[in-house]
């Protein structure tokens, strides 16, 4: 019962061949010296020296990182606070609607969310470009942090403060020194899970981006409907080199948190 | 725990909570009963009941059953293989790891993949087959929106299944069930969960869908989604992108009625 028969693992073996090929299909053109996907001509790197050199999509580039770790931090923040806050809501109709309120953004496509903020951005007199994007980028990301920090706050003992004030801490030790160490694995969660949201949306910063401000995504969208440029590729191979590194990166911390929760109990 | 401090640290969030959530909504009812000039008026509502607009409807939601259907039907053996693999949390990332890739990119390479000189027009050729425009018909569009849901379908599924007591399955199978019977009578209605909410993941963003739309369908098909984006932003009619917009926010609550909240959900771009 427990031994995968031949045919199961033929099927696997089929599903894993197909989510990868589209990635790999991408990668190895990126390194073709002809202009398209189809024939493979040479081997070469003048698709990634153009990405390099191309210094508007370097622009993009870092406008891209920096609207996430900005808004990865400000919502990082906002979040942990509300999950503080939620945790100390007695009233559990008050709470309830609290949490449904915070998966709103959650659940919603994309395209709504998206429209609405565009209706909000523009009556509050927010100039669409960086601003609006970050604003967004912020608001759709605080649900995710909660929704990592709150189990932290929920499994956590309340002897645990009652103890540190005993011992005579004041609310910033209790604060600094007792809930933020045990709830630190969440909002590392939390942090990476918005910055990987951030980095990887599309829809809504298309609604919210305006006229001269772009992120990488919107820049990939742009230049795939005006047809296939294996520079575009370069950047896939490029991407999928950095997502590859920030799972490991992730595994490693959030492993290294772990173990050091565990240690302390 | 001290009330007051915790009181002003709910302050932030409930800013965001006031200017995110909850204005947002009220403005697209306000702007979906806006004409073009800003006076008020039904007219987008009856508009919206017009053969022209139920007929969208109706096929968007024909293509989201579709990919939620295919998406269910590859995602499930695939989960249930997955949790009796050896290393099952590894294979579970490798899974996850296309989904982190951007969603532009892995639609991007099916414009090369489709294309007329593309790998698969090649393959069939050889088989001595006339090559055909694959881009901008229902298959791709269907394809490619598949794929780039599995994953997400993948996860509750597996979750379900792992958290499914083996015992259970013995036992069915000592009091003589066949293996079919005791997957329709015991491992189905068992995780029914991580169906339903790998169903609630994968339609609702089928309906909503503008981008795979416009880059593998060539504007063929028609989604809620890309009628929002097109009032939006090309007609600039926002208070009928809005009225869309609020059907679109009916059928999601419809939807997650009928499929359960027990699960939180999680996006999908």
């Amino acid at each position: 019962m427990n031994k995968l028969s031949a045919s199961a693992k033929v099927y696997l073996i089929i599903v894993f061949i197909v989510l990868y090929a589209p990635i790999f299909y991408l990668i190895f053109y990126s390194f073709n010296s002809g202009g398209s996907m189809n024939h493979f001509e040479s081997f070469t790197l003048e698709h990634y020296q153009a990405v390099f050199e191309d210094s508007r999509l370097l622009v993009i580039l870092i406008n891209t990182v920096i609207v996430a770790l900005l808004s990865a931090l400000i919502s990082t923040i906002i979040g942990t606070l509300g999950a503080i806050g939620i945790v100390t809501v007695k009233d559990s109709k008050m709470r309830n609607t609290l949490l449904s309120l915070n998966n709103v953004l959650i659940v919603s496509p994309d395209v709504i969310i998206g429209a609405s903020f565009l209706i909000l951005f523009t009556i509050a007199g927010i100039k669409l470009g960086f601003t609006s994007v970050l604003l967004a980028h912020v608001a759709f990301s605080v649900p995710i942090v909660v929704l990592m920090v709150l189990p932290k706050l929920l499994e956590m003992n309340t002897s645990l403060i009652d103890a540190a004030l005993d011992l005579g801490a004041t609310k910033k030790d209790i604060m600094m020194r007792v809930i933020l160490p045990y709830i630190q694995p969440g909002i590392f969660a939390g942090f990476f899970l918005a910055l990987t949201y951030s980095l990887d949306d599309f829809a809504v910063t298309f609604f919210v981006t305006g006229n001269g401000f772009s992120t990488l995504s919107v820049e990939i969208y742009s230049m795939a409907r005006a047809g296939i440029s294996l520079t575009v590729n370069a950047i896939s191979g490029l991407v999928f080199f950095v997502t590859v590194l920030v799972v490991i990166g992730y595994y490693f911390v959030t492993s290294r948190a772990t173990k050091r929760t565990e240690g302390q109990q | 725990m001290q009330t007051k401090t915790s009181k002003s640290a709910l302050f932030p969030y409930m800013l965001w909570i006031l200017f995110f959530v909850i204005a947002p909504i009220a403005l697209v009812v306000y702007y979906s009963l806006l004409d073009l000039h800003g006076n008020f008026t039904l007219d987008n509502y009856k508009a919206f009941f017009t053969s022209v607009y139920l007929k969208m409807t109706v096929s968007s939601f024909w293509y989201a059953f579709l990919i939620t259907f295919f998406t269910l039907l590859i995602s499930y053996p695939t989960a249930y293989f997955l949790t009796k693999t050896k290393h099952k949390q590894l294979w579970l990332l490798l899974i996850i790891i296309p989904s982190w890739i951007n969603l532009l990119l892995k639609t991007y390479a099916f414009i090369g993949i489709f294309g007329l000189y593309g790998p698969i027009n090649a393959f069939i050729e050889v088989f001595g087959f006339d090559p055909k425009q694959m881009l901008f018909t229902d298959i791709s569009f269907i394809f490619v929106s598949v794929y780039i849901f599995i994953p997400f379908m993948i996860l509750p599924i597996f979750n379900a299944l792992d958290r499914l007591n083996p015992t259970l399955i013995y036992a069915s199978r000592d009091l003589g069930a066949s293996a079919f019977t005791t997957f329709r009578r015991v491992i189905l209605p068992l995780t029914m969960d991580g169906v339903k909410s790998g169903i609630q993941v994968v339609f609702i963003p089928a309906l909503s869908l503008f981008m795979i739309t416009r880059l593998i369908a060539g504007n063929r098909v028609i989604t809620l989604g890309t009628a929002i984006e097109q009032q939006f932003l090309v007609t600039q009619n926002w208070g009928m992108g809005s009225t869309i917009a609020v059907f679109l926010i009916l059928f999601m609550v419809v939807i997650m009625l009928i499929t359960g909240q027990k699960n939180k959900g999680g996006r999908v771009r």
